[in-house]
């Protein structure tokens, strides 16, 4: 199979995928108890008016009727109206969007730098005590999830010793002079280092929680294909020549090591963006996921669907990413 | 080699043993709760609001871990708390694994079409967020137990079905199942008889793995005030709550949230002690 065939069957694959999850939000959600039409209106409205909105947003058809609808809007760039705060869906998710993705970022890149540490570590010192504690720490890491390590930092870094901020995204007083919503990115281009400080002290909690499992699996994985590739013949031959056992690490055993890893990372990303939803509830962060918590208690049903599809579409758009790269770096796959 | 192998076996033993004894100590007092909670755990008294845990001036006998912000005692609720808690891993748990397993070993064993159903849908359920699709199921479900329960259940039994269908393709091929074809037996009394039995050490693991995940999922639920009403103690509710008095009343959030830590964690633990139980190598 060629890489091109590769790519095109990978993109038929991700528009079922992503057609399958906009036909069971938009089934889902239209049997929600709570009328969204009857919230929107002042009490003592007449059934003329109820139905007038109703018919604003094509809510008095059928559901396959309102699907067909939506899906044409969407087709081309309209992902309809939110009702409690009557602006279009898509200005209001990419107005969140960069929140999320920032997070999510930062939160990647302490896992692979807490993971990839721990890995290295465990490997220089194999069969010590060190390598031990390790193990031990991977295990807990791995077995409670993000909402726990963000109430656990609460606790810790928010009342016990308060060094961190624990709700919201930046500090209200600060007057923010950007224009994009990439606060965290446009403040570095800025060099208002400032902001920059006061944002990342905001993220570093809800980061860290989503990060810690993610360490885990890295940390996990990576010692192991490294303890591996340590015991074959060119890493023998490259001591042979008198490099030093953190050049050998570094130099010769991790490139060929690394490999399996990366493709794990891919797929825990996806995990990771999932779990903001509610790292974000929990800090109050003002991202994607606390705004979809928000929609589905309004019952902002043109919201809702608007999050999760791009929640499905950036899952898809990651994994796809991550097969073609592997598929790139290992010759097997390129011609296979 | 040796050594270490022993090593990795009675690290294995401790753990288990530990997570066991913590599990089952949270069933007896689920089991038992009306007659060893302390009080009443939805008794109210605002005269006792926020009083402190029982090594701290000013706290109350009666109320060892304290009181929360309406006087109600923490233990009790704790203890109350655990048996919606282990209820939820145990009913959700069971049949997310019924239901996962037997897609993927339909899906793994039988292959063709059922195999493209089952690995299609699984593929639109991952691109899902799972907590967004529970907030969401419980939304239309309405919230209650039994709502909990489907929404655990139809958003977990991609995790079942992924891992047993792997395992039951891999088993397929084997020739002890080609001889059981040649027999001229039936595919499906093959697949129960002959496949099952050989990944349900899996299954149990994974079982395990659930019931923890399940736990988390209540509690998730509860502390974005969608669980079951507010007159039933969860952890969830009672981290939610805590969450918010964390300044005027620490203890609140924090026994019920190293209780809730304590069981996440056996759970997953006893799941990894018995794969490496199951594991022949190590054995």
């Amino acid at each position: 199979m060629t890489l091109l065939r590769r790519i095109l069957l990978r993109l038929l694959t991700m528009a079922i995928t992503l057609i399958g999850v906009a036909i069971i939000v938009f089934f889902v959600i239209r049997v929600v108890p709570g009328n969204p039409i009857a919230m929107m209106l002042p009490p003592g409205a007449g059934e003329e008016d109820i139905a007038r909105l109703k018919a604003l947003y094509g809510l008095d058809k059928t559901i396959p009727e309102q699907f067909v609808i939506w899906l044409n809007g969407v087709l081309h760039g309209d992902f309809g109206t939110s009702i409690t705060s009557r602006q279009p869906v898509l200005k209001l998710v990419l107005s969140r969007l960069p929140a999320t993705l920032e997070l999510s970022i930062m939160a990647l890149v302490i896992a692979v730098i807490l993971g990839g540490t721990l890995a290295l570590t465990g490997t220089r010192r194999r069969g010590t005590r060190t390598e031990g504690t390790i193990d031990i720490v991977n295990g807990m890491a791995l077995s409670v999830p993000d909402f726990l390590w963000g109430l656990v930092f609460i606790l810790l870094f928010g009342v016990l010793w308060p060094v961190f901020h624990i709700s919201g995204r930046v500090s209200p007083a600060l007057d923010l002079p950007f224009v994009t919503n990439f606060y965290l990115f446009e403040s570095v281009l800025r060099l208002r280092f400032d902001i920059w400080a006061d944002l990342v002290s905001h993220m570093f909690m809800p980061a860290l929680a989503l990060a810690i499992p993610l360490a885990a699996i890295i940390s996990q994985l990576l010692k192991q294909s490294l303890k591996e590739t340590m015991h074959l013949d060119y890493v023998t031959l490259s001591r042979t020549k008198g490099y030093g056992e953190n050049h050998v690490i570094t130099h010769e055993a991790l490139p060929n090591a690394v490999l399996p890893t990366l493709t794990l990372i891919g797929v825990q990303f996806t995990f990771l963006i999932g779990g903001t939803v509610i790292i974000e509830r929990l800090f109050s962060y003002e991202g994607l996921g606390n705004m979809a918590i928000d929609a589905v208690i309004n019952r902002d049903l043109p919201l809702i669907q608007g999050i999760v599809i791009l929640f499905a579409l950036i899952f898809t758009v990651v994994n796809l990413v991550v097969d073609l790269t592997y598929a790139a770096l290992n010759p097997r796959l390129r011609n296979g | 080699m040796a050594d270490a192998r022993g090593l990795v076996k009675r690290r294995a033993g401790v753990r288990l043993w530990l997570s066991a004894s913590w599990l089952g100590l949270l069933v007896l007092a689920a089991v038992f709760a009306p007659l060893i909670a302390p009080q009443d755990p939805l008794m109210q008294d605002l005269f006792g609001a926020r009083l402190p845990p029982f090594w701290e001036a000013g706290s109350d006998a009666a109320f060892p871990l304290g009181s929360d912000s309406l006087g109600r005692d923490v233990l009790s609720r704790i203890i109350y708390g655990a048996r919606l808690a282990l209820g939820v891993a145990l009913i959700a748990g069971t049949l997310t694994c019924l239901i996962g397993s037997f897609l993927g070993l339909i899906a793994g064993y039988f292959r063709g079409w059922p195999d493209m159903v089952i690995s299609r849908l699984v593929d639109i359920w991952m691109a899902f967020p799972p907590v967004l699709f529970a907030i969401l199921l419980i939304a239309v479900l309405g919230t209650g137990l039994s709502s909990i329960i489907i929404a655990i259940v139809v958003i977990d039994w991609t995790r079942f079905a992924r891992v047993i269908r792997a395992e039951a393709m891999s088993q397929g091929a084997m020739d002890y199942v080609a001889s059981a074809q040649v027999s001229g037996r039936k595919r499906f009394s093959i697949m129960l008889a002959e496949i099952l039995p050989n990944v349900l050490p899996t299954i149990v693991v994974l079982l395990t793995l659930e019931m923890g995940i399940a736990v988390i999922v209540e509690a998730i639920l509860s502390f974005v005030n969608l669980s079951i009403s507010t007159d039933q103690p969860t952890w969830g509710s009672m981290i939610s709550e805590g969450r918010l008095s964390i300044h005027q009343a620490w203890w609140v959030l924090v026994f019920p949230l190293v209780t809730l830590f304590l069981t996440v964690l056996s759970f997953s633990q006893l799941g990894e002690g018995l794969k490496d139980h199951f594991d022949p190598v190590l054995r």
